[in-house]
């Protein structure tokens, strides 16, 4: 008996190795989105963003929430109002061998703004910052004002070699003949539209990646994604589409992995002018624009049913939002709830704001930038005419969009009365999306340059304003924490829910969900 | 003949210009690049440099003195998003789409000639009247559903090929490309077929219908009453005669397989000039548009104008009807 169990056992165990997968060392990607360039300062863009962190190293890193952590440097700390001290990590060589040292930091700053046809530049990072050497392992980073997003601006701006590096072009970046950081992986072929070929660099002065070789290969059709993953073409693939998720789930030779991302889907309405282009009177006769009345704002933000939304539209993949930014991120109120439906007293509200018989409304929003985006504008146009706003809901490309939402109407004025957009917070903080979305649009100090509403409220302003300039992190956290109540108790916009990302992979292949929907070779595991 | 020449030469460059006008201030027209370029964490005075550094704040039959001008010495305009010549980018990612329009052609003759012939020669046999059928099938299938069909079938339930991308290329007479190695082609078939299978059917179609013209007519009947066998009839009499509505139309169709390999190209992830063109139009990069669009144009002005010279040196009528009318 013993001898039979010992048998069975060892069969067992053979089955078990039989059947675990024979690694490659090599893994291979199939990103949704494509890289413009491999020259870290060309573009500032998500997809190129997400490359640069494969080759090159940021003073300080972003973890999987976005919290920040040592990179290139090892400490960081603000020394007096203005300036902040950063001291470098020893021993770290580019990977051409040569050292890295403060004066690659301050040639790289001068670079990163500085690339010609940029088509967004670093600038909106570097701008109003002064990188100095000390001596060869510290640097001070000044301000003209108190200032503390100096870490998180730093997080953004990708060190190259001032060996090469900073003189060389986004050409010579592309061709890879100065395309050197000292990052995890070594960039060794960049074919663009098909292949980005990685290996491992054996010096890197972090955890090594578990993968000698990766390719990332962009395929941007999403059903040929998933076929790409289920025929074995690829190991891994990001952006998996809603409507798939069930379906990968339940085979057993796939994983998948899941989280909440720094992007909040919400609406912006029109409160800035009495006569509102898309709204009418239920008989199509002019009517004082009814968004600019508190009571209807928060009658539509009752009137719509998130978790259906979430349920339905969704698929169950996202979460339902009441702030800017879900829990855990720097900067979100622990007071705010998610507006319940109730549609009773959304009909009370308008009734009570003079609106009884309801208005005719246009609501307008892109149709391929997130998420089921066209559909979800479906659902709240009918939930809307439940209570009585009579609702038509126009869709339109994004490449059409974003210009008549920002500035396609008369004046340069926003042209539509109530949009959906969406909003990732890149800072992964609450200043990022008060600063853009909630701040009174003001041109010349860059404020509210999103706002697509013109919600403007000084208090709230102000606030900002000081959240801005306060560098001590607890004092900050509660400025930016009121802000946002104060906001949301406003309605200055109606946040929805955040979007949640999937990523699939061969069985045995994990990857912790990043907030800021970066695919990193570097952090995928193999069990 | 001269005259006839140079009048066809300034026709098609008007023809040219007139496109060029209307690709530049078509394409000018749609929505607004600047929103899909920056960062959306970008303040006002950053969206202010990108429009300026673009040009875009200019009027825009100022714009389109500046792309005449750079046209003239063979410079399209850079890409927005990607900061290189349009031209260059366009030219780097036609080798892909070349042999996938050449795979397909290929495709198309090897199969559809024989099939078309078979059906035209025994109308009434069960398998012509099957290969006609399908042919419908290849007719009015949307392309990107039977590219998905593809997929499913050989790369994901069979595993026989591999599902999206190219495959390695090899150097072979001077000319890179994935025809040359084992993982070239088994990239290739998928997406040639995808393609092909339009163009297979409207060979088959075409040649069934010609054989079945021909096969009634007096100089058949007098071959076979010389007493030639079937295969030379067939082969030589036959095939010399219905040659040539095919041969045109699939010199019409290459153009359009180079041209327009859009959706397949997306499908299957191939780094072709198609996927370039539709994802410049997503994103609003005028330059490669306006370019690819240009590109094509001249393409076809000079196959048009190529046929009208030819088809006057075959053919005095034409030349004569000119000078008359």
């Amino acid at each position: 008996m013993t001898f039979r169990r010992t048998a069975a056992s060892a069969v067992a165990l053979l089955a078990v190795m039989a059947t675990a997968p024979a690694w490659a060392e090599k893994l291979s990607i199939g990103i949704a989105s494509e890289a413009t360039a491999v020259d870290p300062h060309f573009h500032n863009l998500t997809p190129n963003n997400m490359i640069s962190a494969h080759v090159y190293d940021a003073l300080i890193g972003q973890d999987e929430k976005q919290r920040l952590i040592p990179g290139l440097a090892t400490a960081w700390k603000p020394i007096d109002d203005t300036t902040w001290e950063f001291t470098l990590r020893e021993g770290v060589t580019f990977h051409d061998g040569s050292a890295f040292t403060a004066d690659d930091v301050v040639c790289t700053w001068e670079r990163a703004p500085n690339v010609p046809n940029s088509p967004s530049s670093f600038g909106t990072y570097t701008k109003g910052k002064t990188v100095e050497k000390i001596d060869d392992f510290t640097i001070h980073v000044k301000t003209e004002k108190p200032y503390p997003l100096v870490p998180n601006d730093i997080s953004t701006i990708y060190i190259v070699s001032d060996e090469g590096g900073c003189e060389g072009t986004t050409e010579q970046f592309n061709d890879l003949s100065v395309a050197r950081g000292t990052g995890p992986f070594m960039i060794t072929a960049y074919e663009p539209g098909s292949v980005i070929s990685l290996k491992r660099n054996d010096d890197y002065w972090g955890d090594k990646p578990q993968w000698s070789e990766v390719d990332l290969k962009p395929i941007k059709s999403a059903p040929s994604r998933v076929a790409a993953l289920l025929s074995g073409d690829v190991d891994m693939i990001d952006g998996v589409p809603t409507t798939d998720i069930e379906t990968l789930k339940n085979r057993d030779d796939l994983t998948l992995s899941q989280g909440s991302s720094n992007r909040v889907i919400y609406l912006h309405m029109d409160q800035f002018r009495e006569d509102s282009p898309h709204i009418t009177a239920k008989d199509g006769g002019k009517i004082k624009n009814p968004l600019m009345d508190q009571r209807v704002r928060l009658a539509i933000s009752k009137a719509i049913n998130r978790d259906a939304i979430v349920e339905r539209v969704m698929e169950g993949v996202a979460i339902p939002a009441g702030q800017l930014l879900p829990d855990g991120f720097f900067g979100v109120s622990d007071n705010l709830e998610i507006e319940k439906y109730d549609p009773k007293t959304a009909r009370a509200l308008l009734a009570e704001a003079g609106y009884g018989d309801g208005f005719s409304m246009t609501i307008h929003g892109p149709n391929d930038r997130y998420i089921n985006d066209a559909k979800i504008l479906e659902a709240i146009g009918q939930m809307l005419s439940r209570i009585g706003i009579q609702t038509a809901v126009e869709t339109m490309p994004r490449s059409v969009f974003f210009k008549r939402a920002s500035r396609g109407g008369e004046g340069d004025l926003p042209e539509f009365s109530l949009v959906l957009v969406g909003w990732g917070a890149g800072s992964g903080e609450a200043s990022s999306p008060l600063k853009s979305l909630i701040h009174t649009y003001d041109k010349d100090r860059g404020f509210g340059a999103s706002n697509r509403g013109r919600h403007s409220d000084a208090a709230i302003d102000k606030m900002i304003e000081d959240a801005l300039a306060t560098v001590d992190d607890a004092m900050r956290q509660d400025l930016l924490a009121k802000a946002t109540e104060m906001a949301m108790e406003n309605l200055a916009i109606i946040p929805l829910h955040y979007q949640v990302n999937t990523w699939a992979a061969k069985k045995g292949i994990t990857y912790p969900a990043r907030t800021d929907e970066h695919t990193r070779a570097a952090n995928v595991v193999k069990e | 003949m001269t005259v006839f020449v140079i009048r066809r030469l300034i026709q098609a460059a008007i023809v040219v210009l007139l496109m060029s006008m209307i690709v530049f201030f078509g394409v000018n027209v749609v929505g607004d690049p600047v929103d899909m370029l920056v960062s959306p964490e970008a303040d006002q005075a950053e969206i202010a440099r990108v429009i300026r550094d673009f040009g875009l704040d200019r009027p825009i039959y100022e714009q389109y003195w500046y792309f005449m001008k750079g046209a003239a010495s063979g410079d399209l305009g850079n890409s927005f998003i990607f900061g290189q010549p349009a031209l260059k980018l366009i030219l780097h990612h036609m080798p892909a789409t070349l042999e996938l329009a050449f795979t397909a052609l290929l495709m198309a003759i090897i199969l559809g000639i024989p099939l078309g012939l078979y059906a035209g020669l025994y109308p009434d046999r069960a398998s012509s009247k099957a290969i006609m059928a399908g042919s419908i099938f290849g007719f009015s299938l949307p392309t990107f559903w039977v590219g998905l069909m593809l997929i499913m079938i050989f790369a994901v339930w069979l595993g026989w090929l591999p599902a999206t991308g190219r495959g390695d290329t090899a150097t072979f007479l001077g000319i890179e490309a994935s025809l040359f190695t084992r993982d070239g082609l088994s990239h290739l078939i998928l997406p040639a077929l995808n393609l092909a299978l339009l163009k297979i059917s409207l060979v088959i179609r075409l040649t069934r219908a010609g054989a079945r013209e021909a096969i009634q007519q007096d100089y058949i009947k007098f071959a076979r009453a010389k007493g030639l066998s079937t295969g030379r009839v067939v082969g030589v009499h036959l095939m010399k005669n219905i040659m040539i509505p095919v041969v045109t139309v699939l010199g019409l169709e290459f153009g359009s397989l180079i041209a327009f390999s859009v959706v397949t190209e997306t499908i299957f992830a191939w780094p072709g000039m198609g996927k370039l063109l539709i994802e410049a139009i997503l994103q609003l990069d005028r330059p490669i548009v306006v370019a690819y669009l240009m590109i094509i144009v001249l393409l076809f002005v000079v196959i048009n104008l190529v046929v009208d010279i030819l088809y006057s040196l075959l053919d005095p009528r034409v030349r004569l009807g000119e000078q008359g009318a």
